[in-house]
């Protein structure tokens, strides 16, 4: 990771290409002496059907990033089209709307509900768009068979172990198809093994599907999943090195060095 | 998601029997102690229900509740069978009496006395013997009910029986109710027991004994007033209310027809008595009760909850929807408990009726009851979803 690469000589996504469009987005937090600038003006393109991991030190603004990107916080100022629209132009309710139709999250914590089964879990954002609890669980099974949960689903998540309980929530992130995943530190509770295995699977499902898929991570054991990597320090981008070629074509996706990065 | 939110408040055991138990208490509180207060309260006017066929109640102006007879004089009657549209009018006599049983054991009663020709007011239901009993020499009836926890006369004594001269009966030794053919003695004065009825519980303490007006002045006390009150049947075609007034005019006495009477009575006790104060006390405290439980056990279980409702929000759920969760969970949640604590006053109101206790449950306590659960569930409900509002869905990747 030594030679900085800016985010404007490597957006090599064509604009029919790119999910994510961040222009000199600022963003800040309190007022006054206490005012706390978490963005400084980030630029950030994201292409569909690659995964982007978000690294750098806490409080460095990744969060930040990714709840604006994926319609959770509204910017301060700069552009943000992510998945063809502007968000920023979007009432609360138009992006509760969008989120639910075209967004997939993965939460740390994975935020399983207890009390309902793992099937019910993964059912949630399809029961969000309207489809009976009945399909939605009947889906969620043949999800889960295909994550290796088959037989799960009328489990609790509580008898899941971790990697199985990841599994679900990933499961529960592509149910309804999302055109853009955004996974939060996805391997933070699993081992070396289950963390490359779950992210191998999050990253063939982006390549798979063409979806964008932008994960947060601290893990530099999983760093060679990912097509690209965004370095993020004091609210900025400093760099971007690409990992992998975000080859589309079928079974393309072998570890390629990317030769504008000194860095795999 | 509704259906997933009903599952959330289920899966949640210990948070959701404690809600259930809070509500339920709060209900039952409010349900148990209305419906005694209502039974305790009826019981002030239970004697005027009591007396059937009678148009009007003629007292004296100053008197404010049917137990506290201010007695007219003899002469008043004749006043009130004068007043056009009076069919006829019949005296009644109301007083405790001290009545002495066979073993010495001394005896608060209610003594009732009906008219002798027309026996108008008697009791409502009769048990042993017939109404026409009480023509018979000393004849009293004896009301059941009280009288099987009250009146008890020794076992070893038959009915009718006396103790011989020198023979000791053990005050505590076996007893068994009054019977027909049993002797008490009222003020001194014999008292012969021809039949047994069943009367309503009154206020006034001990059981009521019905005999006839003649012989209930025997027993009384002498005094140049003694009539209690004057029972009226107004003729055909005559309204009683009119009818109250013309006798209030033409008399002085007051004249009322039952239903008001009984609401004289009622406000009485309801203004010069401590009673509705005490028992709205109870019912308040049932109320806060349920807020502060049902509301911290709810608001707890919202909070728990949040991190989820978070996820919710950040997959795409309005807040109207998380709002209508909330909301549902309260709602089931108060339903549940209103059913338990209204089920338990229930059991209980079937436990205690015909007993010593006062209980009527009014179809309006079960309403009431609804209300202010569902106020101790918008209040609960109110605190959390304020949180559900406040809740921002970028606060799942903080951890939230």
């Amino acid at each position: 990771m030594n030679a900085p690469t800016t985010m404007t000589s490597l957006s090599s996504a064509s604009p029919a290409n790119t999910a994510i469009r961040l222009r000199a987005v600022e963003k800040t937090f309190g007022k006054g002496e206490s005012a706390v600038r978490a963005l400084r003006g980030v630029d950030f393109d994201v292409p569909a059907g690659e995964l982007t991991m978000l690294v750098g030190p806490s409080g460095c603004g990744k969060t930040t990033l990714i709840s604006i990107l994926a319609g959770l916080l509204s910017r301060d100022t700069g552009e943000c089209i992510v998945l063809g629209h502007d968000l920023s132009a979007m009432r609360r309710d138009q992006l509760s709307a969008w989120r639910r139709d075209n967004v997939g999250f993965i939460f740390q914590q994975f935020n399983l509900v207890p009390q309902l089964t793992v099937a019910e879990n993964v059912s949630v954002p399809l029961v969000l768009k309207g489809e009976s609890v009945a399909a939605s669980v009947k889906r969620a099974n043949e999800l889960l068979e295909t994550l290796g949960l088959e037989g799960r689903g009328k489990s609790s998540p509580l008898k899941l172990s971790g990697g199985q309980q990841q599994r679900v929530a990933i499961a529960r992130a592509l149910i309804h198809e999302p055109r853009l995943l955004v996974c939060d530190e996805p391997t933070s509770a699993l081992d070396a093994e289950l963390g490359r295995r779950v992210m191998k699977l999050i990253r063939d499902r982006s390549h798979q599907l063409d979806r964008a898929v932008v994960v947060v991570t601290h893990d530099d054991r999983i760093f060679s999943l990912a097509d690209t990597i965004a370095h993020m320090d004091d609210g900025l981008i400093r760099r971007v090195d690409r990992v992998q070629a975000a080859a589309v074509s079928a079974g393309g996706h072998g570890p390629l060095h990317n030769p504008d990065s000194n860095q795999t | 998601m509704f259906r997933y939110a009903i599952k959330m408040l289920f899966g949640d055991s210990a948070k959701f029997y404690g809600i259930l138990l809070g509500l339920g208490f709060a209900s039952l509180l409010i349900a148990q102690q209305a419906s005694i207060f209502v039974g305790l309260m009826s019981r002030t006017f239970a004697f005027i229900g009591e007396v059937g066929h009678v148009d009007i109640w003629v007292f004296d102006p100053t008197q404010s509740y049917v137990d506290e007879p201010k007695p007219l004089r003899e002469t008043a009657i004749d006043r009130v069978r004068g007043v056009t549209g009076v069919a006829w009018a019949a005296p009644l006599y109301k007083g405790l009496l001290v009545a002495t049983l066979p073993d010495g054991k001394r005896q608060i009663c209610n003594v009732i006395g009906i008219d002798d020709d027309t026996l108008a007011a008697g009791p409502a239901e009769i048990v042993a013997g017939s109404l026409a009993d009480l023509r018979q020499p000393d004849a009293v009836m004896v009301q059941v009910a009280s009288s099987q926890q009250n009146m008890m006369f020794p076992a070893e004594l038959a009915p009718g029986a006396m103790p011989a001269p020198g023979q000791r009966i053990d005050p505590k030794g076996p007893k068994r109710p009054v019977q027909i053919g049993d002797i008490i003695e009222l003020n001194e004065h014999r008292a012969h027991v021809v039949g047994l009825v069943k009367c309503a519980e009154t206020f006034t303490p001990g059981p009521t004994v019905y005999t006839v007006y003649s012989r209930a002045l025997t027993y009384a006390p002498p005094a140049r007033r003694v009539m209690s009150e004057i029972l009226v049947k107004a003729t055909d075609g005559t309204d009683p209310v009119e009818l109250c007034a013309r006798i209030r005019e033409q008399t002085g006495y007051e004249a009322l027809v039952p239903w008001d009477y009984s609401t004289r009575t009622l406000g009485y006790w309801m203004r010069e008595t401590g009673i509705p104060i005490n028992f709205g006390i109870a019912i308040a405290l049932g109320f806060f009760v349920g807020v502060a439980i049902a509301g911290q056990m709810f608001y707890n279980f919202t909070l728990d909850n949040l991190r989820y409702f978070g996820a919710f929000k950040a997959m795409g759920a309005s807040t109207g929807t998380l709002l209508g969760m909330v909301a549902l969970q309260a709602l089931v949640a108060g339903v549940l408990g209103l059913g338990l604590g209204l089920g338990a006053v229930s059991a209980f109101g079937l436990n205690a009726s015909g007993g010593k206790l006062a209980f009527k449950m009014l179809w309006q306590i079960p309403l009431i009851a609804a209300g202010a659960v569902l106020i101790i569930c918008i209040l609960a409900s109110v605190v959390s979803m304020w949180k559900v509002v406040r809740l921002d869905p970028a606060d799942v990747f903080k951890g939230a």
